[in-house]
């Protein structure tokens, strides 16, 4: 795909130069246009044969496509960065559980109320699997038993769904089941493609192209957008993690390195170990490595806990602190009683003792220090977390006149700043243990406001 | 119809650092295996740009105390060998296919057992007697403490080319002289900061130690504890060494089990979070997997089911057939 330059934008535009744009003439207008800092709607005068010359060479170098609706809708691609140390990386992974469509119904239901209960609470965020994915299977099961199931799993659950059919004649029905659930149909393929990307149009549906090799993925996603359909998922179709990683690295390096369109789009992949050692290893890679959605066998909860975390790290950007808002909190109902900690802004480092002190099941205040998004002992090197600046915060939120002790607990990690807070203030300092796994013994055995 | 890709394949310049650990009868040591790291000509297992001549390893920890705060899923292996060292090792090695033992001489510590510098040097001498593979000898954090054990020990190994550290900005002389004096390897270590991390390395370059022989330990996080800010430096890391950034471009080691088995994911009791045994090697093992991605190159781990599934899932990336079994 040729990059349109100034001077080719230019030739698509009124040469009137009357500064609608807010750019003194139409040259200076194109060369933004060219250098992506404006958009080509910015000019009112702009043909539609300009704006459709310049529309396809002004999108994004990746797709964002949208799968679901209402709340749970979810969205992948739109990917801008190789590495998350340029630039945030924007639509965390998909993670879908698989469930059979030939399974009884009873069976049927436990399995998607499982999948509907995989969620979890960590560092403040809720984490959960996004998607049920609904797998046709051709042998053993009559004409209409994929269309009922996927109804019946429709009916079960808020997520959106993957409908894993690539047999038109079974999907049909299906899709009609579910018509404004906005499920992303698994796959078009060099076989069933024409039928495929009829049904994705009819019903405005995202579809997955899926083909053994990167020029025949290349190949069918032409003739699935020559059909209409824009909206389109990359299945790399690899045998095995080595050939998926490597595939999702060339199409991740194609889409945004050469703008190559035809890769430009989200890309979903499927785990097929039989180990769940080794199904996270898959799962782990492609979260890692530029899958957009990843369509896992198993649902347990020991199994998705360590995934759904990868997931949460990798796309929490590093180049950002993760801060919370410094102030005073409160954990269970706390009276005048209750023991008063210290703590950084550090997300991690607060949810972490905020989780301690609920184990704890002693009600107490925490309060927050501005350390600028820094862990305890990162902060106090930095100069953030000083006998300073916790008696101000304290002073600031109040702490102390909410109850009728004057305690306080610092972390273990500063003892050393206890005699500084100690004089400055008359408080009582009290060194809290080094690690918040501490802190359940330490409140019950060690606190007292007496 | 034709179609044609685009070319996205890069070169990169610079290879990391090849360094090696342990030395055979024929090299001046006893070893009978050697272990070899780093070489990369890419990322990690982008084998169609380039070449990564060795595979990551996985070395197992061995304490010169029993490991008494383990968490019990860790330590029910070794139950029975906690005592001894040398017995530890050998139950790593011979049972879980460990390619290296970590001794880590947690004992020494002064808050702790307090045990002698003679003691640990006895300590990895019973290792080194136990077990055929290299050894990586990891001081108990106490600078001034490692400061009287390393001499002994580094003396007690000697010929046997370990991998000794860690150096650190604030504490490098004294094991910087040692390792170049009994021809051991070092790891130089940096709090999450690739600025520090660089600054070890030039640190120990200009006590006149070969950039080389070191391997790079830029801290670890366990899953869920920071692990995206060490990934990130990985990266960045490995990025800098391949484009020709000479004092970046080492092997980095990630030291995995001991951050773990301390958080509460891989051990607690919660029962919505599913079956704790499970868990546990699970949350090890996917630690291990986000580093190997990052670029680790040599990975220090505990649970025997981790250690063989990270191995399992080693030799996929490397492109060998059948990741089950050893």
């Amino acid at each position: 795909m040729k990059k349109l330059t100034g001077i080719d934008i230019y030739k698509l535009l009124p040469k009137t130069n009357c500064g609608d744009c807010r750019f003194p003439t139409c040259m200076a207008f194109a060369m933004q246009v060219a250098a992506k800092k404006v958009a080509l709607e910015q000019c009112p005068h702009a043909s539609a044969e300009a704006k459709a010359a310049l529309g396809e060479a002004q999108a994004p170098p990746m797709r964002t496509v949208r799968i679901g609706t209402g709340e749970k809708e979810l969205v992948l691609g739109g990917e801008t960065v190789l590495f998350h140390h340029e630039e945030k990386f924007h639509h965390p992974t998909g993670l879908a559980v698989k469930v059979q469509a030939g399974l009884s119904d009873e069976e049927l239901d436990r399995r998607v109320e499982k999948i509907n209960g995989l969620r979890f609470v960590r560092v403040g965020q809720e984490i959960g699997v996004d998607l049920v994915a609904v797998e046709h299977q051709a042998q053993g099961s009559d004409g209409n038993r994929y269309a009922a199931a996927v109804e019946r799993v429709k009916g079960r659950t808020k997520l959106p769904l993957v409908l894993l059919c690539p047999d038109p004649k079974a999907l049909a029905p299906a899709l009609e089941a579910v018509a404004e659930g906005r499920s992303l149909i698994w796959a078009a393929t060099p076989e069933n493609w024409e039928e495929m990307s009829a049904l994705a149009a009819k019903y405005k549906v995202p579809l997955a192209v899926r083909a053994p090799t990167l020029e025949g993925l290349v190949e069918l996603v032409e003739r699935v957008k020559g059909k209409g359909v824009e909206d389109l998922v990359l299945d790399p179709g690899g045998k095995g993690l080595l050939e998926n990683l490597t595939r999702l690295v060339l199409i991740r390096r194609l889409a945004l390195e050469k703008t190559f369109r035809p890769l430009g789009y989200p890309t979903m992949v499927f785990t097929n170990s039989n180990s769940p050692m080794e199904e996270a290893a898959e799962a782990t890679a492609y979260i890692c490595k530029y899958g957009s959605l990843v369509v896992l066998n198993r649902a347990e909860s020991w199994q998705l806990l360590p995934l759904l975390t990868v997931r949460q790290n990798i796309y929490t950007d590093p180049q950002v602190p993760n801060a919370i808002e410094p102030k005073l909190y409160e954990v269970g109902a706390p009276n005048e009683e209750s023991p008063v900690l210290v703590t950084t802004n550090f997300a991690l480092t607060y949810f972490t003792v905020e989780g301690e002190v609920e184990n704890s099941k002693v009600p107490a205040y925490i309060a927050v220090v501005n350390t600028e998004g820094l862990g305890v002992l990162n902060a106090y090197a930095d100069d953030k977390f000083t006998a300073e600046r916790i008696i101000k915060a304290v002073k600031e939120y109040g702490a102390m006149e909410k109850v009728r002790h004057k305690k306080l607990i610092i972390p273990g990690l500063v003892a050393v700043l206890k005699m500084e807070i100690q004089e400055e203030t008359g408080w009582e300092v009290i060194v809290g243990p080094e690690d918040a796994a501490g802190i359940p013994a330490f409140l019950r055995n060690e606190w007292s406001p007496n | 119809m034709e179609v044609k890709i685009p070319e996205v394949k890069q070169s990169w310049p610079n290879p990391i650092n090849t360094v090696k650990i342990g030395a055979t009868k024929e090299e001046g040591g006893t070893r009978t295996s050697t272990v070899t790291v780093g070489g990369e000509t890419t990322l990690p297992f982008y084998h169609f740009e380039g070449a990564i001549p060795h595979p990551p390893v996985v070395a197992m920890e061995v304490w010169d105390i029993p490991g008494e705060e383990w968490p019990e899923a860790v330590k029910e292996p070794f139950a029975e060998v906690m005592h001894d060292p040398g017995e530890w090792a050998r139950k790593c090695v011979e049972e879980y296919g460990a390619e290296l033992i970590c001794l880590r001489l947690k004992g020494c510590d002064p808050n702790g057992a307090n045990k002698s510098p003679k003691e640990a040097a006895q300590a990895a001498r019973r290792v080194l007697e136990s077990v055929g593979v290299p050894l990586i000898i990891w001081g108990c954090g106490n600078d001034e403490k490692d400061n009287e054990v390393f001499p002994l020990v580094a003396e007690a190994v000697a010929g046997e080319n370990c991998l000794l550290g860690t150096i650190t900005e604030d504490n490098y002389k004294t094991l910087t002289a040692l390792c170049t004096a009994y021809k051991h390897k070092l790891i130089a270590e940096s709090p999450v900061d690739i600025n520090i991390a660089k600054q070890v390395n030039i640190l120990a370059l200009d006590a006149g130690f070969r950039l080389e022989d070191i391997v790079i330990f830029p801290s670890t996080g366990a899953l869920g504890y920071g692990l995206e800010y060490i990934y990130s430096i990985m990266e960045r890391t490995r990025i800098a060494g391949l484009k020709g950034d000479k004092v970046m471009a080492m092997p980095i080691l990630c030291d995995i089990g001991i951050e773990v088995w301390g958080v509460k994911e891989a051990k607690a009791e919660v029962p919505e979070w599913g079956d704790p045994k499970k868990r546990g090697p699970l949350w090890e093992a996917t630690t291990a997997y986000v580093y190997l991605l990052a670029g680790a190159d040599i990975l220090i781990m505990r649970h025997p089911e981790a250690v063989r599934a990270t191995k399992a899932v080693i030799r996929q990336l490397m492109g060998e057939r059948g990741g089950e079994g050893r």
